[in-house]
């Protein structure tokens, strides 16, 4: 598969440069990463076999300037900067996945502009409260806790790949930095408490959706793949067996054919 | 030198097996597991007469601080205490004495016009007594109790502190339309007595954006370090590094340095009474994992590499595990200074000289220490070493702006 090129998109909200990856070929899909960052990773390339995968860097990560989260105030900027990136790339309608924080976005897009997602896939995103099952609060991990609350298949070839640190010390140190930066500028709109009333909203979705749990996921439980189902009125459920909060990772065969299915309706 | 007696109201009482039972004293140590609130009536008490001990031996300042949710130290706002100090001294006959609230945690107080009253307040009960310390507060207190954001909190801190001191002197009313705090119409009751306001300080644990911030608004910088003079040079040289870069003077005044410190008749006896105190401090107290003070996004980008490249920490010594060492370990590597009051003396006059501050915070009474001892170890400091540090500096010829102005008399009492 070849690298990904990156796509710089000078958009006028928050005078923010959106830095877009953009690999394969095919019929667009817009994928939104995770709180750890972005990761060209072997889902994407998966992805990219059957379509145009466009990957934005949330603002602060990736290829962005990384004080750009100073000048994004608020969780209603994020959204509208990702409808104008939207708008520079030309997709007026186009299908969105998201992981996990980048879950949580997809939402927010949807519910904000619902013509413009066609169809979504939700893995393990968070967004959403319950006082029964709280989501584990991940920013307040140590990094061993953290890993161990994100995966339960750790014998995965892409978990292993995201568990293998540069060498060299400087890469290393820079990877670290990235990695830490990374959930700050995520958690920017997710701190202290990930619910921002995306509850109240999620009624607007229209898009059909495909929403898929890890079985296992120590982040947020799976019970909450009903709590979405319920708010998005197109919607349904795949558990997937021997998976944590990052099963297009942990189970990548299982999750490919599911995603790349819904995709081709 | 001006000196100041410093007091975190630490839980005195800890299990044994405290630092094994629990992740971290902040924010984990449960109060239905641990605390007493008739014990800590006492402790608050105790803390209080501490302080006014050492007004009454002839300290310059009394120092009290905000933290939240731990054992470590917990007046979580020091203005309910500087209030009582203001006015107990005032009517002692103590108001030569400084309250040095270092302080009250603005980022984390909304509005913070709410800590510009307070300290208005206690100037006024004081008659003008009031060093402003104005931290940026520790991630678990400002973030995880407190619930601010942590990329937000240097920016919320750096507004807080543009719109406290606009409340301060501000001769007409205004509007703050600012990122993080509006208010329609601000006019602030009570004003300081201190004119135009009273002298602020910076308090930091070895950040260089807030060495950056003090030295480009000529404010004091106070390094508040748990691991003694010798770990502090490499951060106290970089600090005046920084003052050089920006043409700032080497004006002692411009640094403070906090240090625990044990005073007995002999170094033995300094020793022997201190160690299950210090362990207490270093090993229950100080049980805080670094991802605790600093979430992500409390750091910003620079300094988060800095930290992972060049080793930054090796500089704070967080990279020490506290755990294996004994009180002995901890007093050889100077980070308590303990012993008779001439060895006492002749170490932080080292200590101050090596470091070039002109403030000295001490803190004597830590951990577990009971009420009893720390009297007396602050009776013995104040007696035999007190004097002889006041004196630091004094033919040095610099001008001190960063004090009450009515307080800046002739050393010793």
């Amino acid at each position: 598969m070849d690298a990904p090129t990156v796509e710089t998109i000078q958009i006028r909200h928050c005078n923010f440069e959106a830095k877009v990856k953009v690999g394969g070929a095919g019929s667009p899909v817009v994928y939104l990463h995770t709180a750890g960052g972005p990761r060209w990773d072997a889902f994407l390339d998966a992805l990219s076999e059957h379509h145009t995968v466009y990957a934005p860097d949330h603002p602060g990560t990736g290829d962005t300037a990384r004080d750009s989260i100073y000048d994004i105030r608020s969780l209603w900027d994020l959204v509208l900067i990702y409808d104008e990136i939207l708008d520079a790339l030309g997709l007026d309608s186009v299908p969105v996945v998201g992981s996990s924080f980048g879950g949580m976005i997809a939402c927010e897009v949807a519910a904000h502009r619902p013509e413009r997602v066609s169809r979504m896939v939700l893995l393990d995103p968070i967004g959403l409260w319950r006082e029964d099952t709280p989501v584990t609060p991940y920013m307040l991990l140590p990094q061993d806790k953290l890993v161990a609350t994100l995966f339960s298949n750790f014998e995965a070839k892409p978990v292993q790949d995201f568990l293998t640190l540069p060498t060299d010390p400087q890469e290393l140190a820079l990877a670290m930095a990235d990695s830490v930066w990374a959930l700050g500028a995520t958690g920017k709109f997710v701190w202290p408490i990930p619910d921002k009333g995306l509850a109240g909203r999620m009624h607007r979705i229209t898009a059909p959706t495909l929403i898929i749990w890890g079985e296992d996921d120590a982040l947020i439980s799976s019970v909450y793949a009903d709590d979405f189902a319920s708010g998005i009125a197109d919607s349904r459920i795949e558990i997937i067996k021997g998976a944590g909060h990052v099963p297009q990772w942990e189970q990548l065969d299982t999750v490919r054919p599911l995603v790349l299915d819904f995709l081709a309706r | 030198m001006k000196v100041t007696s410093f007091h975190f109201m630490p839980y005195r009482d800890l299990p044994d097996d405290f630092d094994k039972r629990y992740d971290s004293a902040w924010v984990d140590a449960p109060w239905w597991e641990l605390g007493d609130a008739t014990k800590v009536g006492d402790y608050y008490n105790w803390s209080l007469d501490e302080l006014m001990h050492a007004a009454k031996m002839g300290f310059d300042g009394l120092g009290t601080n905000e933290h939240h949710q731990n054992v470590y130290g917990f007046m979580c706002n020091p203005n309910l205490f500087g209030a009582a100090l203001a006015k107990m001294t005032r009517d002692q006959g103590m108001d030569d004495v400084a309250l040095v609230q270092l302080g009250a945690t603005v980022s984390s107080t909304s509005p913070p016009i709410r800590i510009a009253e307070e300290y208005a307040v206690l100037d006024c009960i004081s008659g003008g007594r009031l060093v402003a310390g104005l931290p940026l507060g520790l991630g678990c207190d400002a973030d995880i109790s407190y619930g601010v954001t942590p990329i937000e909190q240097r920016e919320r801190w750096r507004e807080a502190i543009d719109l406290m001191v606009k409340a301060w002197t501000a001769d007409e009313f205004f509007a703050w339309n600012g990122k993080y705090f509006q208010l329609p119409k601000v006019n602030l009751w009570p004003r300081p007595v201190q004119d135009p306001h009273p002298p602020m300080l910076i308090p930091g644990a070895a950040s260089s954006s807030t060495w950056d911030y003090c030295h480009d608004r000529d404010l004091p910088y106070a390094y508040l370090s748990y691991f003694g003079g010798k770990s502090a040079e490499n951060v106290m040289d970089r600090f005046w590094d920084r003052a050089s870069a920006k043409d700032k003077d080497s004006n002692p005044y411009r640094a403070s340095m906090l240090q625990l410190v044990g005073v007995a008749e002999t170094d033995e006896q300094a020793h022997e009474l201190y160690a299950p105190h210090i362990e207490h401090f270093y090993h229950k107290a100080l049980h805080l994992p670094l991802h605790y003070l600093a979430p992500p996004g409390y750091s910003d980008y620079k300094s988060l590499v800095n930290l992972f490249s060049s080793g930054m920490l090796k500089y704070m010594d967080y990279t020490v595990d506290l755990k294996p060492l004994k009180a002995k370990d901890m007093a050889d590597e100077g980070f308590v200074v303990l012993g008779s009051p001439a060895t006492v003396r002749e170490q932080l006059e080292h200590m101050v000289r090596r470091l070039n501050v002109g403030h000295l915070m001490v803190v004597l009474q830590f951990g577990s220490m009971p009420h009893q001892q720390a009297m007396d170890n602050i009776e013995m400091f104040g007696r035999e070493v007190l004097p002889h540090l006041q004196t630091i500096w004094q033919d040095d010829g610099w001008e001190n702006p960063w004090w009450p102005k009515r307080l800046n008399k002739a050393p010793v009492r």
